[in-house]
């Protein structure tokens, strides 16, 4: 109770491994078919798909897992790996998968940063379905399977920087939003993207709090240009693994250049509109937070600046502050997007 | 005598255990530190829990007088200093945490934060009436500023408001928070609103001793 988030890290430090191993027999035993996928995406060091085994070796053995949707193992051996060196890729230390999965913004579930994975047990990501509206050839909702069929996913390690000062380096696995995009065929009218995350109080409890002052369901939005842009990635799993719902399951954006807030989690509908959508952290604080929200160490937010950040991990005597570099580093990539434009008016 | 004696005995066990109580979230900080298990921004946590314990303290200090007056339990009033000094306390290791886990001494961010940020401003001008106040807590200093100490105390008002409005400008969304605390803290000043009108004094004095 009083140190929420240290407790309520479900995880493996806490949990010897051979009482994990256990417990993943015992769960074998009682889910029977299902559980043979679920155990072979977990057990570490099995002997098959070469891009599978470095993928499994990012995430520390002996970690509690949310069970997979039957979808993932299939796709699972066919991960692309990173290329080391290329422009999905830094050689920054990463931040440790533990962290990852336990310190989150995901206010459907709570604003404390424990809060998400601690209150997102009810919380179901399979079966999922995405709804594709507004200006595009071939509207419709369509099933998750149906949605990833085509595309093969691929491991990218991006840097995140959260609008409150921290940040991570974290490797996703997904596919460009791009490619899902042309799928849909948009037509010459859609000039937005915008996406909205699952709205189901019974199992999103900081949907329920009667002082919240979003009006869920969260929503969020691109530029056509910026949506089609390759480093924009729909992430449906991290660090070699399915994502657990703390992170966003099962499909989430990730747009690396922009703060975290811009990567909208647990995606169930996808408009392509004219206008430029409404944005949850706008209609909050217009003055806070921007459209654009690009990272960029000029523009400080009314409450605390923003030419620094923390990059977690850090302990209390460590300094692991670093300087912001403007769109968190993919000024090379993105610039161009944004040329004429005064971005401290478009913050 | 001897149930007096008895009554005595019961104050000493009840005063041991406030502190022990008191000091509970103190240590479980601590531990929690040696371990490093505060997550992966340790300093972060340390900031917002031992601020929500300030907060806890000082209003439980503002709760002792009206549950005195209520109860009649004239014994009650001693631990409006005590609960007030743990708010002060832990507004200490707040502060610290604030200034060098957070800010790592820079001493120009520090000053500029105080200036321009008006929710550090709020949350330190609190931090420094809560030490005064504290600093004034002695029976010592009690019969040096005689009448004008019931005046200088009564900021510690100021400084429960304050604190409530530095809060919630740190809350970003959800306001639970800030109606939890603040709907605690309203009554606790309202009654006070009423006692001053009322004309009602309370019995004892603030310091008077059991």
């Amino acid at each position: 109770m009083l140190i929420k988030s240290a407790q309520d890290i479900p995880s493996s430090e806490i949990t010897p491994e051979s009482v994990y191993h256990e417990r993943r027999r015992f769960m074998t035993g009682a889910l029977g078919v299902a559980a043979g996928a679920l155990a072979s995406a977990v057990a570490p060091g099995r002997a098959d798909a070469a891009a599978g085994d470095g993928l499994r070796a990012r995430a520390p053995a002996g970690m509690e897992r949310s069970a997979p949707a039957a979808w993932w193992e299939g796709k699972f051996e066919s991960i692309k790996p990173v290329e080391v060196g290329g422009s999905f890729y830094t050689d920054e230390p990463l931040t440790p998968y533990r962290d990852v999965i336990s310190y989150n913004n995901f206010y459907e579930f709570g604003t404390e940063k424990g809060d998400p994975v601690a209150n997102s047990g009810a919380f179901k990501a399979d079966p999922w379905s995405v709804a594709i509206e507004g200006e595009v050839d071939k509207p419709g909702v369509y099933t998750l399977e149906d949605i990833l069929k085509p595309h093969t996913l691929e491991e990218r390690i991006y840097r995140l920087r959260c609008v409150e000062r921290w940040s991570m380096v974290i490797p996703w696995i997904g596919f460009p939003l791009a490619d899902l995009i042309k799928r849909f065929q948009p037509t010459s009218k859609a000039k937005y993207v915008e996406f909205l995350t699952l709205l189901d109080p019974e199992s999103m409890p900081g949907q329920r709090s009667r002082f919240t002052t979003i009006s869920w369901p969260y929503r969020e939005g691109l530029r056509m240009d910026e949506a089609m842009h390759p480093l924009t990635l729909l992430a449906v799993g991290v660090y070699g693994d399915y994502m657990p719902p703390q992170n966003g399951a099962p499909i989430r954006l990730i747009v690396p250049w922009k703060y975290g807030f811009k990567s909208i989690k647990s995606i169930v509908k996808i408009r392509f509109t004219e206008t430029e959508p409404a944005t949850s952290w706008n209609m909050l604080a217009a003055n806070e937070y921007g459209f654009y929200a690009n990272v960029n160490p000029e523009v400080h937010h009314p409450r605390w600046r923003q030419d620094m950040e923390t990059r977690l991990p850090q302990t209390l005597f460590s300094n692991s502050r670093i300087p912001t570099l403007p769109f968190n580093g993919y000024g090379d990539q993105v610039a161009g997007l944004y040329s004429g434009m005064d971005l401290s008016r478009y913050y | 005598m001897r149930a007096s004696m008895g009554g005595q005995r019961l104050f000493t066990v009840i005063n041991w255990l406030v502190h022990l109580v008191s000091l509970l979230p103190f240590a479980s900080l601590l531990s929690a530190a040696l371990r490093n298990t505060l997550g992966p921004d340790p300093a972060d946590t340390l900031a917002i829990e031992t601020g929500l314990w300030t907060l806890r303290f000082l209003l439980l200090s503002l709760a002792i007088s009206p549950l005195r007056d209520i109860t009649g339990w004239a014994k009650l009033t001693p631990y409006r200093r005590t609960f007030g000094l743990y708010g002060l306390f832990y507004a200490c290791i707040h502060f610290l945490t604030y200034i060098a886990f957070l800010l790592q001494f820079r001493w120009t961010e520090i000053s500029g934060d105080i200036l321009e940020r008006p929710y550090i401003t709020v949350g330190f001008i609190a931090y420094l009436i809560l030490v005064v106040l504290g600093g004034t807590s002695t029976k010592a200093m009690m019969r040096r500023l005689g009448r004008r100490w019931k005046q200088l105390h009564k900021l510690v008002y100021a400084a429960n408001i304050l604190a409530l409005i530095h809060l919630i400008w740190i809350l970003r969304t959800d306001l639970t928070d800030a109606v939890i605390y603040g709907s605690i803290l309203l009554p606790l000043l309202v009654y006070r609103i009423y006692r001053h009108f009322a004309g009602k004094k309370s019995k004892a004095g603030p310091l008077s001793m059991r």
